[in-house]
């Protein structure tokens, strides 16, 4: 049996938490005292869902909204740019295939 | 509540308008890219050897880059400057040659095309570099206060840890060494939208905070047009996902300091105190992006006196900078251990417990010290001397923001 491990709250208000440690799917992470399994490999520093999030809701980190919520997320999921966009400017990412695309429409 | 500052032995070189220099760099400026080889062959004449290259690589003359050419050829870190033309460029050489021997520096211009092509110039460049290099070494160092730093912060290569250990801990030595009297500069206002009225409530007036929304906003919009933010593949790859995710983290690193100013480029802080630099370009976008890799950045902070630059990164940047040191502040207890070398600082032990924010700041500020008392940090010590100036269009900051102290 492993432990669970731990995440970082940045700020009490916020609504995810961050990845102390690169975390292996299989594993538990410990989230306000409950343990929930990760379905994926999580890098350091990414973001899981504190608690479920609904489309239009609006994440929290140090306190503030980092963007609004683009697809339903469950909680323990990963939050990043599949679900979550800003609410400011579109981020672009680079794909393996060197095609600059809008995040919100790459696979999740 | 701030430890207590150990007294500092500081010295610096003393100038003729009363700053003084950290190091006694001569610096080599080709006024166009014709002349960027020649007077790189001239730099090349001097490995190890206090002799940066930097350089603007356009033909036709800009207001902008005319600025802050004078400003950082007339840096405190700056002992002798040779110029570079090819002689039919527009850079106005002859303005710049004078403004730097008003400074009470040695000058030097060298046309290629009067001076018979390459390698007669070349040859003439290095003799005269070697001369210089003769009379800095005689200058003597005077006492030099902390207050009298200017330091700067920026960031590059970041990812999600950035806004947890790194660019904290930066803002806990700019806390300090604000109240040890430095002024202190952090920018990149297309890196601060989301944080605009939070900013806004530290300004020391509200006609200041007022002139920091605005230059936020003018930031996104420029941004917009742009059609990108500034935030690359790597910062999604890193685990931030949007503009405003990485603008809260980096803003962390201007500590908790009423802000007392907006700087542009070539601006100079009136004192100390906590000032933010605006680097979008006013008017209608022309010239491209406002930052178009870290160094234009670390450029204009330099552009605005600074000795040295704390350079935070998660992802993992090497790059020093010509004229002013940068010391490497890492957010990312992975990349520290892939990347050491090129590490001055390893904030991410903050991570795992080994440290608290206050130990790292207080390690940042030791190496500020050690630094601005001539040791090499290790952007230096690995020959880093990156360098980019670009055109851009500014109109001097209203009267609001510049120059105000702290009560």
């Amino acid at each position: 049996m492993t432990i669970a491990s731990t995440v970082l709250l940045m700020s009490p208000e916020d609504n995810c938490v961050i990845a102390p440690t690169a975390l292996r799917a299989g594993t538990a992470v410990l989230i306000d005292g409950t343990p929930l399994l990760l379905n994926q490999d999580i890098a350091i520093g990414h973001k899981l869902a504190r608690v479920a999030l609904a489309v239009g809701d609006k994440v929290l980190r140090y306190g503030a909204i980092i963007g609004s919520v683009t697809q339903p997320i469950a909680a323990g999921e990963h939050i990043h740019t599949h679900n979550l966009a800003s609410d400011y400017i579109p981020t672009y990412t680079l794909g393996q295939d060197g095609h600059h695309f809008l995040a919100k429409d790459s696979a999740p | 509540m701030n430890a207590p500052l150990p007294i500092p032995q500081l010295s610096g070189y003393l100038r003729a308008d009363g700053r003084k220099g950290i190091r006694n760099i001569v610096v080599v400026a080709y006024m166009v890219e014709c002349a960027h080889h020649v007077a790189r062959q001239m730099v090349n004449a001097f490995p190890g050897q206090p002799v940066h290259l930097i350089g603007f690589t356009g033909c036709f003359p800009n207001d902008y880059a005319d600025q802050v050419m004078r400003r950082l050829l007339t840096h405190p870190n700056v002992g002798a400057v040779l110029l570079v033309s090819l002689g039919c460029e527009g850079f106005n050489k002859y303005g710049l040659g004078t403004a730097v021997a008003d400074s009470d520096r040695p000058v030097h211009t060298i046309t290629i095309q009067e001076n018979a092509g390459t390698r007669p110039s070349v040859k003439s460049g290095v003799e005269w570099i070697g001369w210089a290099l003769e009379h800095l070494a005689q200058q003597p160092k005077v006492p030099m206060a902390l207050g009298e730093l200017v330091i700067a912060t920026i960031c590059g290569g970041s990812d999600s840890t950035s806004g947890i250990t790194a660019n904290p801990a930066v803002g806990v030595a700019f806390d300090t060494l604000i109240d040890a009297g430095c002024a202190c500069i952090f920018e990149e206002t297309g890196e601060l939208v989301g944080c605009e009225y939070h900013m806004q409530r530290r300004a020391v007036t509200p006609i200041l905070g007022q002139a920091i929304v605005d230059t936020v906003a003018k930031a996104a919009r420029y941004y917009t047009i742009m059609g990108h933010g500034s935030f690359s593949p790597g910062n999604a790859d890193g685990g931030l996902t949007t503009q405003e995710e990485k603008s809260l983290g980096a803003y962390a690193k201007s500590g908790s300091s009423p802000i007392v100013g907006i700087l542009k480029p070539g601006d100079q802080p009136a004192g100390a105190g906590l000032y933010l630099l605006d680097v979008v370009p006013d008017g209608e976008p022309r010239f491209g992006f406002p930052n178009v890799s870290d160094n234009a950045e670390i450029v204009e902070l330099i552009s605005c006196g600074a000795h040295l630059t704390l350079f935070t990164t998660g992802r993992g940047s090497v790059v020093g900078s010509a004229i002013s040191p940068v010391i490497k502040v890492c957010a990312n207890p992975l990349t520290y251990s892939r990347m050491a070398d090129d590490m001055d600082i390893n904030a991410g032990k903050i991570l795992g417990g080994e440290a608290s924010l206050a130990e790292v700041g207080a390690e940042i500020v030791d190496a500020v010290l050690r630094v601005a008392a001539g040791e090499a940090s290790c952007s230096e010590d690995l020959g880093h001397q990156e360098f980019v100036l670009t055109y851009k269009q500014f109109t001097p900051v209203g009267p609001g923001c510049f120059p105000l102290r702290a009560a």
